[in-house]
């Protein structure tokens, strides 16, 4: 049985869409960047949600977030638990993230602070969440270093950002995500600025630890392989709209969306079939 | 060898002494085929790249382009190897000016090599602009007015309008959505058969270099790691690192089949 019929049994989902609609108004009218966007994410489930530019993967996501721009005009309900994150003041929300919800961005190097060190910054959550003094935060960051396969982490607390190769600081960006022990971790396209070998034991970083912690993982991201890879169950979006949905074996076995095909045969591979060469 | 097209031979390019960003590469493009350099970021494809295109002088070694050395060259026949050899760079956004139209963008290197007159040179945009699928309208636009997609085009059809022997492309699609560069992949496969063009190719996707080569080099840290047919290379790698690299890549198709349209670029 796959998680989600086994959650669907038994209790509530991590976090639950419904009805999301973000506009962005315009000098005439506005733009619609997300419509009507309903989604689940079990308790220890990797949901994907895989698009194009343009397809409103990312403002879904930055909506759960609530960090969307300011102008963005956002209706429809997002639970995360039993919290309705959409009404939340952002004194509440910003104790809410990093807290149970957690964010991984594409970019490391661009959301770690270039002027702290590693250590420092992976457990700056537990200073500020937790009230730890910053000596127990650091040593505490080896022990989340270590969890990420981060080599020697008692040295590598004290090195600056730049010391790091680009998959050293997404371990770091997921080591820090950890910290507080959310109950789900939102990742925006965390592998896409890697290379393969180094995306390959960043993904398998991931899946280790949804199955230490059971945290849930709702993934964004444009490429069908790392799907196909990581994610139990699959939403696939396009302008706005999510236009299928269903286990990652039904979605690349029995694709019924148009799209969803299109995506399938656009998508280049080292396995073509042999009828197809 | 008299349909070697490039041939490169000790190839080197040191930028620090000690480390270098290639090192010792020999290999060589028969005419009419397209040879795929595969890497990850720091393996030296895209400085073995910039040395073919004279952008960048090796430290040591030669590159000849049909048996002229392209660093030797001087006079009309540095103007040759120029015309003959044309690059398509992975954001036009950054390779074109923002302040030249479509239009004056297509007719710079014609100008430049003084190929026809105005009349003709018109009549050329419009067609070059027809073959790689966009509007005849499209001379008058700027770079910023065209989406990515219809961006690489344009960079197609400046390689191309000048019939060069060589088209040398670095990651042309790689800032692409898959359908756009699905699109972009079979435009350059069809326009490189008409034209009989000789091609390098330069990408760290291998399922791309899978597509478009018929030939594949696999560089790390700077030095080749082993060449050979993409067929052989993909389905025998003979290089523990080749093989790393293609256990890495997550392909939705190692686990599930592949769609029968896959090949068709539809």
């Amino acid at each position: 049985m796959d998680i989600r019929s086994r959650a669907l049994e038994d209790g509530r989902p991590t976090l639950s869409i419904r009805d999301l609609t973000v506009d962005f108004p315009k000098r005439t009218g506005s733009f619609r960047a997300v419509d009507g966007v309903s989604l689940d994410v079990w308790p220890g489930e990797i949901v994907g949600v895989i698009g194009e530019s343009g397809s409103g993967k990312t403002m879904t996501a930055l909506s759960t977030l609530r960090m969307l721009p300011k102008r963005a005009v956002v209706s429809g309900s997002i639970e995360l638990g039993k919290r309705r994150i959409l009404d939340l003041s952002p004194a509440e929300m910003r104790k809410l993230r990093g807290d149970r919800l957690s964010f991984i961005p594409q970019d490391a190097m661009r959301a770690l602070n270039p002027t702290m060190r590693i250590g420092r910054q992976v457990g700056e959550p537990l200073v500020l969440h937790r009230g730890l003094p910053v000596r127990a935060a650091v040593s505490r960051a080896v022990d989340l270093l270590k969890a990420v396969h981060v080599r020697e982490p008692e040295r590598r607390v004290e090195d600056y950002p730049h010391g790091f190769s680009g998959g050293m600081q997404q371990r770091a960006m997921i080591a820090m995500g950890l910290a507080l022990e959310p109950e789900l971790i939102i990742a925006d396209e965390p592998t896409t600025a890697l290379d393969v070998t180094v995306q390959a034991q960043v993904l398998k970083l991931l899946k280790e630890i949804r199955d230490r912690e059971a945290t849930s993982i709702l993934f964004i991201t444009h490429d069908l392989g790392v799907v196909a890879e990581l994610c139990d169950w699959v939403y696939v979006m396009y302008r706005g709209k999510i236009v299928e949905q269903g286990s990652v074996e039904r979605i690349f076995t029995d694709p019924r969306d148009d799209y969803t095909k299109m995506l399938l045969a656009a998508t280049p591979t080292l396995f073509p079939r042999e009828a197809a060469i | 060898m008299n349909d070697t097209v490039i041939n490169l031979v000790g190839v080197t390019k040191s930028f620090v002494r000690g480390v270098n960003a290639v090192d010792d590469v020999t290999l060589s493009v028969a005419r009419g085929e397209t040879l795929g350099i595969v890497g990850e970021s720091g393996s030296g494809k895209s400085t073995l790249l910039r040395m073919i295109l004279r952008l960048m002088r090796p430290s040591a070694g030669a590159i000849t382009l049909d048996g002229r050395d392209v660093w030797a060259a001087h006079g009309r026949d540095l103007k040759g190897v120029r015309r003959n050899m044309q690059a398509i760079f992975q954001d036009p956004a950054s390779s074109f000016n923002p302040r030249q139209s479509i239009g004056k963008i297509l007719a710079a290197p014609l100008e430049v090599h003084d190929i026809g007159d105005r009349a003709s040179r018109t009549k050329l945009i419009g067609e070059t602009l027809e073959r790689v699928g966009l509007p005849a309208t499209t001379v008058s636009r700027y770079p910023h007015q065209l989406s990515g997609g219809q961006r690489q085009r344009v960079a197609i059809a400046r390689a191309v309008i000048m019939r060069p022997a060589v088209v040398l492309a670095d990651e042309p699609t790689s800032a692409l959505d898959v359908s756009v560069q699905a699109q972009v992949l079979k435009l350059f496969r069809e326009i490189k058969a008409e034209l009989g063009l000789t091609s390098v190719f330069v990408s760290h996707n291998l399922a791309v270099i899978r597509q478009v080569s018929d030939r594949v080099a696999v560089m790390r840290h700077g030095k080749l790691i082993e060449i050979g047919t993409a067929e052989r290379v993909f389905s025998a790698p003979e290089s523990d690192y080749t093989k790393a690299l293609i256990d890495a890549v997550p392909d939705p198709f190692r686990r599930f089949r592949a769609p029968v349209e896959l090949e068709s670029g539809s």
